[in-house]
């Protein structure tokens, strides 16, 4: 038998493609959903792996805030224009304006939890009957215990406690009409996984995950980007810092990392090093023990 | 680096959640937030220290109940590999999780609690590693702080896993004595146990062979999707897309796609941007043949001087893993790799008291009873054998009422 080096990388590179392949296998409309961040960037990459020559058998779909960062939309626009795939994108501001949710106000006030309703009505609306992410379980304790194919009712609600038994490698996919199936490809990656991936690849990432210089706040202890989609009073204080971003989400909710680090080697020793895990980054995971686990049960990602 | 998957089995008492709770602690995978969140936790240990076993309780009914319910998946790296944990309870009511969590193991550690020695639960997970076909078991032997780091007391308790071990054919077992809460032997050796001379858990996990590669003969790739981009400048392009399931695809190797059983020749293997000499067992790549063959999603192809089994009727060993009972008057969905096909339990052979290991004859099948059957299939199944082939040898049971998976099979063997 020939000898082949099949390392770590590989190995979870071989199970997302897998899992990729089974969703184009199992259902009628599928999706991928793109937020512009690494783990979705990543994705796409996979989905390159699995499907080229042909083309992806489904469409990018990006929930869009409003209140991104520029640049997440200048890569986005650039990569879908490179591949060549669909995007769809939903959005939040629509939602806003037509009345099916309501702008928090407040100092902590974000679009984040808004996503969930435009999420769900762009799933209904195109009916999609499964959405692939690029959620990690390494990422929160609730996500530990989430299936690599994970039911939702036609509520768009995780039930932990009447998740599939999920066995091998083998992926089960039916669902009654009106329910959708999350898929969640990279769930056995962790940051660190994705970040060497990156490198190995070569992919090109949106600028801000990258050191820069840019005006914040504090808040409840953690760097915000000053920006208009922040409730910003007399007590806030703009400083100019040297930044960068662990996770793409919307501005206001994404807390800064002050970071020197330029370049892919850069960020992966300082993540080697590091005390904060991603999505201590992430201020609406902050309310409670359990606010991921209520989240999902709601319907995000 | 490679990647080792190991499954914990235990109960709450046994400091299963402790231990791995430790291994993450003492390998500094914990980051500095979660511990913020750890230790503002209410939970403590009776000597006020951090109660490690929060890391591994996800949901708020699992911390409210202090157990744990489903499958957690935890994650930890040192320099010489990564790790990826399936934390499972241990109760008899959670046999589907064990189940679950111990079919993708190629690992398993089995707690004894040093106070109580070798107990029904333990026959129990031993069974179920056994069953699943898990390659190597680490019997740790927990809680030696509470019996005074007493050697023979740890010998004593080898002395009859043995004997449990030698029953269920668990051929590659290796024996630790630790005390997960106070650290002795899981990362560091122990100073309190000068008489153990092998190595520390961590040591052990770090350097045992992984045999994530698949040495088998048995080429085997079920067909996922099917290549065809369809555009002017590749008219013709035609490629199956897959996982190797096990064994090697090199270049103008003999193939059989079954079922039908066309034969040709692997012509290419495309993997993205690279054409490749061979495609390994676990890679997922896309297999072009020489000849026009008429392929589609749930074939499988196969190495033409290896054929695997092709029959409807199958025996095998299921675990059941619904609240609504086995009902051999329907049909249920069986999904082997990327085909699915109709089914029905046509037979059962007996059941298996797993305390016991007793073999007793059932009439029906509840949750998490796990015995043998005789499944009769609508299409013929390309399969292996589940000890010769992991992969290629299991399957799960859909109920088409519910959509839900509520069993899973290991094939045993194919019925004339």
């Amino acid at each position: 038998m020939s000898t082949y080096n099949f390392d770590y990388l590989d190995e979870l590179e071989a199970e997302a493609i897998h899992i990729l392949r089974e969703v184009a296998g199992q259902f009628e409309k599928p999706a991928l959903l793109f937020s512009g961040g690494k783990d979705s960037i990543t994705l796409v990459r996979l989905a390159e792996k699995a499907f080229r020559p042909g083309k992806f058998p489904f469409p990018l779909v990006h929930i869009d805030t409003g209140h991104n960062f520029e640049e997440t939309i200048t890569y986005r626009d650039q990569m879908v224009e490179r591949i060549g795939e669909r995007l769809i994108i939903g959005s939040v501001q629509e939602s806003i304006d037509q009345g099916k949710v309501v702008e928090q106000t407040g100092k902590n006030a974000s679009r984040n939890a808004l996503q969930t309703v435009t999420l769900l009505d762009t799933i209904a609306k195109y009916q999609f009957d499964a959405c692939i992410g690029g959620a990690r379980r390494d990422e929160e304790k609730a996500r530990a215990k989430e299936r690599i194919f994970s039911v939702r009712d036609e509520f768009g609600q995780w039930d932990p406690k009447r998740q599939r038994p999920e066995l091998w490698n083998i992926y089960n996919g039916k669902i009654h009409k009106g329910e959708n199936i999350r898929v969640f490809p990279i769930s056995n990656w962790t940051e660190l996984d994705v970040w060497n991936y990156i490198r190995r690849e070569k992919i090109d990432l949106p600028s801000i995950y990258f050191s820069h210089e840019r005006d914040c706040i504090t808040r409840n202890g953690q760097l915000m980007a000053a920006s208009p989609f922040l409730n910003m009073d007399s007590d806030d204080i703009v400083e100019r810092k040297q930044v960068r971003f662990r996770t793409v989400g919307d501005m206001s909710c994404t807390a800064a990392v002050e970071s020197d680090a330029t370049l892919i080697d850069d960020i992966i020793s300082e993540i080697s090093a590091s005390k904060i895990s991603e999505r201590g980054a992430r201020m609406d995971d902050k309310v409670s023990e359990a606010a991921m686990e209520d989240r999902k049960k709601g319907g995000y990602f | 680096m490679n990647i080792l998957k190991f499954f914990t089995a235990g109960s709450v008492d046994d400091g299963k959640s402790t231990l791995i709770g430790r291994l993450l602690y003492d390998t500094d995978s914990i980051l500095a937030d979660q511990l913020e969140a750890l230790q503002s936790s209410n939970r403590k240990n009776d000597d006020g220290s951090i109660d490690l076993a929060i890391l591994t309780d996800g949901l708020r009914a699992e911390r409210e109940q202090g157990i744990t319910i489903d499958v957690a998946y935890k994650y930890f790296q040192t320099e010489k590999r990564k790790f990826i944990i399936a934390d499972t309870p241990g109760h008899i009511q959670y046999t589907r999780n064990m189940v679950t969590g111990a079919s993708t193991a190629n690992l398993a550690i089995i707690l004894i609690d040093a106070r109580n020695g070798v107990v029904e639960q333990t026959i129990r997970h031993s069974y179920i590693v056994s069953l699943l076909g898990i390659k190597h078991v680490v019997v740790c032997i927990n809680k030696m702080d509470m019996v005074g780091y007493n050697e023979t007391v740890y010998s004593a308790i080898i002395e009859k896993y043995k004997v449990l071990a030698q029953q269920l054919k668990l051929s590659d077992v290796t024996y630790i004595p630790v005390s997960a809460l106070k650290g002795d032997n899981i990362v560091q050796n122990s100073g309190n146990m000068d008489w153990y001379e092998g190595e520390s858990l961590l040591h052990f996990l770090e350097k045992v062979d992984t045999d994530n590669l698949d040495k088998s003969q048995l080429a085997r790739m079920s067909v996922q999707w099917v290549v065809r981009p369809q555009t002017e400048e590749l008219h013709d392009y035609r490629g199956y897309a897959g996982r190797v399931l096990s064994g090697t695809f090199n270049l103008n190797d003999k193939v059989t796609v079954l079922p039908g059983g066309a034969s040709s020749t692997v012509e290419k293997i495309d993997f993205f941007d690279q054409t490749l000499d061979a495609a390994h067992a676990g890679q997922s790549v896309v297999i072009h043949l020489k000849d026009d063959v008429d392929i589609s999603r749930g074939d499988t192809i196969v190495n033409a001087s290896a054929l695997p089994q092709e029959t409807k009727l199958i025996e095998a060993d299921l675990c059941w893993m619904d609240t609504r009972t086995l009902d051999t008057s329907i049909m249920y969905n069986i999904q082997h790799n990327s085909k699915i096909t109709k089914c029905k339990i046509s037979e059962i052979l007996h059941k298996v008291d797993i305390n016991s290991l007793e073999k007793h004859a059932a009439e029906e099948f509840k949750l998490n009873d796990i015995g043998r059957v005789i499944v009769k299939t609508a299409d013929a199944l390309a399969f292996d054998l589940y000890d010769d082939n992991r992969a290629n040898g299991s399957a799960i049971l859909v109920d088409t009422r519910t959509n839900l998976t509520v069993g899973a099979l290991m094939f045993r063997a194919a019925v004339e």
